[in-house]
C-alpha cells in the first residue's frame, strides 16, 4: 500500500530549475533512500514534502491527504516526523524535557492552554518520553542540558524526539552526515532496531555504506530529475547512476 | 520535569516567599526601606516584572511597550472609580480585563515578527499609546493634568457626598494607602506569583520555554507558536494592566508619563537584574531598583557630609564630590554601574548569584553536583 504520493513536481529558484517532474511514492512499512550528487535537488524534494518548500506545480499525497500547502506543524500532526542535517533539538532544555514536548504535541494537538496543570504530575507523558530515551539509550542523561550533548547523541535524541510521536512517516536528511564510522554503525542499528516497528522511512543520504544497509528501494535524484529507482543491487550496477555520480566518466 | 521540581518545593518555595513578603514591613526597616509607599512600590512593581518574565523570561520575547498596558490598567481604574465608586476589586478586574484585550491587538500584530522586529513594534504601540493619550484621546485620559476622580463623578455604588478630605480607594472601609494599601498589593502580588508558578511548572509553561529554545524544531513537532506567544503576551499584559491598577488604587490618579518607553525599559532592567526566566528574580530586580531609587536619590551633600566625616578634610572634599554624582539626582549612574556589573558577571542577575553561592555550599558540604549546567535557582 502506497503511504506517500508525489506527482509531477516541479520547484524552481529564480532561473534554476531544483526540481523537474518529480514522480515519486513511497510503499507502507519499507526504507526509500534518495541518494543522488551534490546539488541534485534531494533537500529541496524533502523540504516540498514537509511543508517548509511549496511546490511550484504538482502534488503531494499522505494517505488521502493531500500535504500541498498545508504548515510544517499540521503536516507534523497527520503523522509525519522530520530528522534534520543538522540535529534540532531544543537546546536549553534537559533531554527529558525535549522528548516530553513532542510526546504532548502528539496527544494534545498544536496548542493546548493549561497553565495550571502540574507537568510533572502527568504520569503518563513522562513515563513515555523516559522510555523513549531508553531505547535510544540516553536514559542516564535525562536530566542534562541537551546542548552539551556530543553531536551523534544529539542526533539520537532528535530521533527519539520524532519517534516518540509514533509517527506513520519518517524523512531523515543525512541522518548520519558529520559522524564518525563507530557512531554511524549506531545510527544504522537503531534505525533497524525501529525499522520493525513499522515505521515508514524516507531517507537521503550520501554514505552508501548506510544506503545499502538500510533501504529496501533506492531513488536516484540528478539535476532535480529522478534517473533511476530500484532495489539497491539493482542501483548499484546501474551505468547511468555510476555516470551522475562520477560525471560522466568512464572507467 | 527534571527531579528539582516537585508540588512541595513549590509550596514551601511560595509559603517562604509569602512569610517573608506580608514581612516586609519588619525585616527591612533596618535598612530604611520599612515605610508603606516604598513597600507598595516593590510589590506593584514586583507584580510588573513577574508579568513581564512571562513573556520574556520564558519565550524570550523581548516587548518594549509593557508600560502602554501599565497605562492602560491606571486609566481602567480610575474611570472604574469614576463610574461605579472607590472599591478597589472591580477597579482590579476591570483593569486585568482592558489591558488583556489591549494586549491581544497588540500582540495579534506585533507577534508576527521575532527578535528586535517584535521589540520595535512594541516600542512604537506603547509610544503611540502614549502621544495618543496626551492629545487626541484627552476626553479620556485627561491629557497633561491627568486622570482623577472628581466629587462630581456618579460613582454608582457609593455613598457619594457624606466623605470628607481627598477621594481616596477604600475596600469595605479600609483605605487603600499606607499600611492597608501595602497589604493590598502584597496579597495581590503573592496571587500573581502563585499564578506565574504554576505557569512555569505547567505544559503551557514548558511550551514557552520551547518557543524561546527552538521555534523551527517546534514547528516540525507539530506546535504551533503563535497561540502560545500570544497567550504568553496577554497574560504578561493582564499582569502589567493589574500593576497599573494597583498605582491607582494606592493613589487615584493616572497620568500619560506611565506609558513612556522609559517606563517600558525599567521593566526590562528589573528583569534582567534579577534574573530572566527565574521565578523570584524580577521580584528581587524590582525592589533593588526600586530601592535605589528611593533611598540613593534621597542623599543630598549634607548626608555625604555626615557619612564621609571620620575622613580627613582634604580627602573628603574630592571623595563626596565624586560620590555626589552617584547619588540625588545622579541615581541613574548608581543603577547603571550595578546593571553593568551585573551583566557582565552574572548574565543571569541576582539568581545566578544566588545559585552560585548555593552550589558553593554543596560542593563543600561534599554533596555530588548536579549534573544540570545552567540549572537557574527557583
Amino acid at each position: 500500500m502506497e503511504i506517500l504520493r508525489v506527482e509531477g513536481v516541479n520547484k524552481s529558484f529564480g532561473g534554476l530549475r531544483a526540481l523537474n517532474n518529480v514522480n515519486f511514492s513511497v510503499e507502507q512499512g519499507t526504507v526509500h533512500a534518495i541518494i543522488g550528487p551534490n546539488g541534485a535537488g534531494k533537500s529541496t524534494f524533502l523540504n516540498c514534502m514537509i511543508g517548509r518548500l511549496v511546490p511550484d506545480t504538482g502534488t503531494v499525497k499522505f494517505g488521502n491527504v493531500s500535504l500541498t500547502g498545508m504548515k510544517p506543524y499540521e503536516i507534523n500532526q497527520v503523522g509525519v516526523s522530520r530528522v534534520f542535517q543538522t540535529p534540532e533539538i531544543f537546546a536549553e532544555l534537559t533531554l527529558l524535557e525535549n522528548v516530553i514536548i513532542p510526546t504532548m504535541a502528539k496527544r494534545d494537538g498544536q496548542f493546548s492552554l493549561r497553565p495550571f496543570k502540574r507537568l510533572d504530575g502527568d504520569a503518563e507523558i513522562q513515563d513515555k518520553a523516559l522510555h523513549m530515551l531508553e531505547d535510544v539509550g540516553l536514559a542516564e542523561k535525562k536530566d542534562v542540558i541537551s546542548g552539551s550533548l556530543s553531536r551523534g547523541d544529539k542526533r539520537r535524541l532528535e530521533l527519539a524526539m520524532c519517534l516518540s510521536q509514533d509517527p506513520k512517516l519518517l524523512l531523515l536528511d543525512e541522518p548520519t552526515a558529520g559522524m564518525s564510522r563507530a557512531d554511524t554503525n549506531n545510527t544504522i542499528d537503531l534505525l533497524k532496531r525501529i525499522a520493525g516497528r513499522g515505521i515508514t522511512k524516507v531517507v537521503i543520504e550520501h554514505d552508501m555504506h548506510v544506503v545499502f544497509s538500510l533501504a529496501d528501494k533506492v531513488t536516484v535524484l540528478a539535476q532535480g530529475t529522478i534517473i533511476a529507482e530500484g532495489k539497491p543491487e539493482e542501483i548499484k550496477g546501474d551505468p547511468r547512476v555510476q555516470e551522475a555520480y562520477l560525471g560522466g566518466a568512464h572507467l | 520535569m527534571s527531579a528539582k521540581t516537585s508540588p512541595a518545593r513549590d509550596y514551601i518555595l511560595f509559603a517562604v516567599f509569602a512569610v517573608a513578603v506580608l514581612t516586609m514591613p519588619i525585616w527591612l526597616a533596618p535598612i530604611g526601606a520599612g515605610y508603606p509607599d516604598l513597600l507598595q512600590k516593590f510589590a506593584i512593581f514586583g507584580l510588573f516584572a513577574t508579568g513581564f518574565n512571562i513573556l520574556f523570561g520564558l519565550t524570550g520575547y523581548l516587548s518594549f511597550g509593557h508600560a502602554a498596558f501599565l497605562g492602560v490598567g491606571s486609566y481602567t481604574a480610575v474611570w472604574t472609580f469614576k463610574l461605579l465608586g472607590m472599591n478597589p476589586v472591580p477597579a482590579a478586574i476591570m483593569a486585568i480585563i482592558a489591558s488583556g484585550i489591549f494586549a491581544l491587538g497588540i500582540g495579534y500584530v506585533s507577534l508576527r515578527r521575532s527578535g528586535i522586529y517584535f521589540s520595535i513594534l512594541t516600542l512604537a504601540f506603547a509610544q503611540m499609546s502614549y502621544n495618543l493619550a496626551y492629545s487626541v484621546l484627552t476626553p479620556i485620559t485627561n491629557g497633561e493634568t491627568g486622570l482623577r476622580v472628581l466629587r462630581s463623578d456618579p460613582r454608582l455604588f457609593d455613598g457619594k457626598g457624606a466623605e470628607q478630605g481627598p477621594l481616596i480607594a477604600n475596600l469595605f472601609g479600609i483605605d487603600m494607602t499606607g499600611w492597608g494599601g501595602f497589604y493590598f498589593c502584597a496579597v495581590i502580588l503573592l496571587i500573581g506569583f502563585f499564578i506565574a508558578q504554576r505557569i512555569f511548572r505547567s505544559p503551557f509553561g514548558i511550551m514557552l520555554r520551547a518557543v524561546k529554545t527552538n521555534q523551527n524544531r517546534m514547528t516540525y513537532t507539530g506546535l504551533n507558536p503563535r497561540p502560545y506567544t500570544l497567550a504568553a503576551f496577554v497574560i504578561s499584559g493582564m499582569y502589567a494592566g493589574l500593576a497599573g491598577a494597583l498605582m491607582c488604587i494606592t493613589d487615584p490618579l493616572a497620568g500619560a508619563e506611565r506609558m513612556q518607553w522609559t517606563a517600558s525599559g525599567e521593566v526590562v532592567l528589573m528583569t534582567i537584574l534579577g534574573g530572566a526566566g527565574t521565578l523570584l528574580g524580577p521580584i528581587f530586580g524590582a525592589a533593588l531598583i526600586k530601592y535605589f531609587e528611593n533611598i540613593f536619590s534621597a542623599f543630598n551633600e549634607q548626608t555625604l557630609h555626615e557619612i564621609f566625616s571620620f575622613l580627613p578634610d582634604f580627602i573628603e572634599g574630592p571623595v563626596i564630590s565624586v560620590a555626589g554624582l552617584f547619588v540625588g539626582e545622579g541615581w541613574h549612574l548608581t543603577l547603571g554601574v550595578l546593571f553593568m556589573l551585573i551583566v557582565i558577571f552574572l548574565p543571569g542577575g541576582i539568581m545566578e548569584g544566588v545559585s552560585r553561592i548555593g552550589k558553593l555550599f554543596k560542593r563543600s558540604s561534599g554533596k555530588s553536583e548536579p549534573n544540570r549546567a545552567t540549572a537557574p535557582a527557583e
